[in-house]
């Protein structure tokens, strides 16, 4: 494989733009990738783009339409939450393998005021494991995720709020987060109970955003920067046999996995990170990948938010962006975003949420079903 | 006028890994596919072992209808026309299979670690009518310790 560099990055800021339509957020984030990158369109060979919800209707065709129909080939990739990051890793592929020099990597998503729902119907074989109507949903099964670490270490409700109220606290800094509101503990606690122990400030806010990222060989970003940001991992991994999966989505096993094989391709271990923004669809979600990703010995995830390690000026930051709880969670557009947040932070352009000095980071998104990808970037 | 015919109201299980017998007498009950090379059991019917890839024919087994909580949710926010909060689990039986289901019998206003390993007792009840006007079947569950 060949060497990749990220040479543009750019995102909208997540939220709500009922005037605008996902062409629109889409093309956005792809024009100020490619000025940030120096380069028009018609340097760009390959396309891919990452959609949820429009994949089956050519949106990256469309997207082309209106940014430069130059005739490349285009991809459409769908992989749940973890749509964005396939996509990102589509585009990496595609010039790692040598095969093209140039490539745009888009992750747009409009889903309004649409909650996150469960999915599979009583029919689908794979999935026709609801006992009744609703033991499925999205918060439930975080819930439970939550509640199996509680069953394993002797987590605690209140150390899964505290992800909350430290992501939250990050946001505050973000001007591309949708929310940029401070929660502390006792509003977290006593919220609106969605689905034990997650209140309403520990699940993420869906809504509308897109981001993008050009890929280049190192010989061609050489012609466009002489500080490029190396790919040095990218791995995507889904869900080996598990004793109670497919009745319980286990978000961990392939994170593990997928982060053993990450940390080998880079050559590096946990302790070199110098951050960390990881998919907190919900506030048990964070917490349990503290395990996952070996930012802590196992079982110590609860000690790591309760002695501020993963805060902003801490031992190991992890989403300094806000995370998906400050940000939001436009589907597609999310596994795109959060490379694009840590590029920013390695060439020192984060502002008020800058990670000082940061060298290394790690980029990890879920799409649950499950598709797990990693990538680490560095300078 | 036409002339009906009165057909009878079937029970037709909510799920496809639940058998409900022609008798009403009977109880209907959950089963799964037991792969012959490895042993693991799945959940209704099976092409492939998930685990080893063996395609040849599976057994079926009868689950039992008594288990315990793995783990669980209590679920405020839902679908329309549920009733919350409601204890979502998942329920380990003891054929080394797991399944989904609410349970019914513990205060969803104070969950606790207690009630991982609480011993739970499946039963059914209609949940709607289908489109034939038959009766719809799925499972509950009830905490018996």
């Amino acid at each position: 494989m060949k060497d990749v560099a990220i040479v543009g990055a750019n995102m909208i800021k997540f939220g709500r733009y009922p005037d605008k339509d996902v062409v629109r957020l889409a093309s956005d984030a792809a024009i100020g990738a490619l000025k940030d990158a120096g380069i028009s369109i018609n340097e760009v060979e390959v396309m891919v783009s990452g959609n949820l919800y429009q994949s089956n209707a050519m949106i990256g065709q469309r997207i082309m339409k209106e940014i430069g129909a130059t005739g490349i080939p285009v991809v459409n990739v769908a992989n749940a939450c973890a749509t964005g990051s396939t996509a990102f890793r589509e585009a990496y592929l595609a010039v790692a393998s040598g095969a093209y020099d140039v490539a745009l990597a888009i992750g747009s998503e409009q889903m309004g005021k649409m909650g996150l729902l469960g999915f599979g119907g009583e029919r689908d074989i794979s999935y026709s494991t609801e006992g009744v109507m609703g033991t499925g949903l999205m918060p439930g099964v975080f819930g439970q995720t939550g509640v199996e670490h509680m069953r394993k270490y002797g987590t605690t409700a209140e150390q899964f709020a505290k992800i909350a109220v430290k992501n939250h606290k990050h946001g505050v800094h973000n001007p591309y987060a949708q929310y940029q509101k401070e929660t502390p503990l006792e509003d977290v606690l006593n919220a609106r109970m969605i689905a034990w122990p997650n209140t309403l400030f520990m699940c993420c806010p869906t809504g509308d955003g897109a981001a993008a990222a050009v890929l280049m060989s190192a010989e061609k970003a050489r012609q466009y920067t002489s500080a490029p940001i190396w790919v040095a991992a990218s791995v995507l991994t889904s869900d080996p046999w598990q004793e109670r999966n497919p009745t319980m989505f286990d978000v961990n096993t392939l994170t593990r996995n997928a982060a053993k094989q990450a940390y080998e391709e880079a050559g590096i271990g946990p302790e070199d990170l110098s951050q960390v923004e990881l998919h907190d669809c919900f506030a048990t979600a964070e917490l349990v990948h503290y395990d996952n990703l070996m930012l802590c010995d196992e079982g110590e995830a609860g000690r790591l938010i309760d002695e501020g390690e993963t805060s902003v000026g801490g031992r190991i930051p992890v989403n300094a962006s806000g995370g998906l709880l400050s940000k939001g969670h436009p589907l597609g557009a999310t596994g795109v975003a959060n490379i694009v947040e840590i590029v920013w932070h390695l060439r020192g352009q984060a502002g008020g949420r800058q990670v000082q000095n940061s060298k290394v980071g790690l980029a990890h998104v879920i799409g649950l079903g499950s598709a797990c990808t990693i990538h680490i970037v560095k300078k | 006028m036409t002339q009906e015919t009165a057909t009878e109201k079937k029970r037709n299980p909510l799920v496809p890994f639940m058998r409900v017998p022609e008798d009403p007498k009977d109880e209907p009950y959950l089963w799964g596919s037991k792969c012959k090379a490895c042993g693991t059991i799945f959940l209704g019917e099976r092409v492939a072992c998930g685990k080893c890839g063996n395609t040849d024919p599976f057994e079926e087994v009868r689950l039992s209808d008594e288990g315990e909580i793995y783990v669980f949710s209590v679920v405020h926010q839902t679908v329309p026309g549920l009733e919350a909060p409601y204890v979502a689990a998942i329920i380990d039986l003891p054929q080394g299979v797991a399944v989904r289901g609410n349970v019914y019998g513990l205060d969803p206003t104070s969950p606790s670690p207690d009630w991982f390993g609480k011993k739970v007792k499946m039963y059914t009840e209609k949940v709607r009518t289908d489109r034939e006007g038959n009766d719809v079947i799925a499972a509950k569950f009830k905490v018996i310790d």
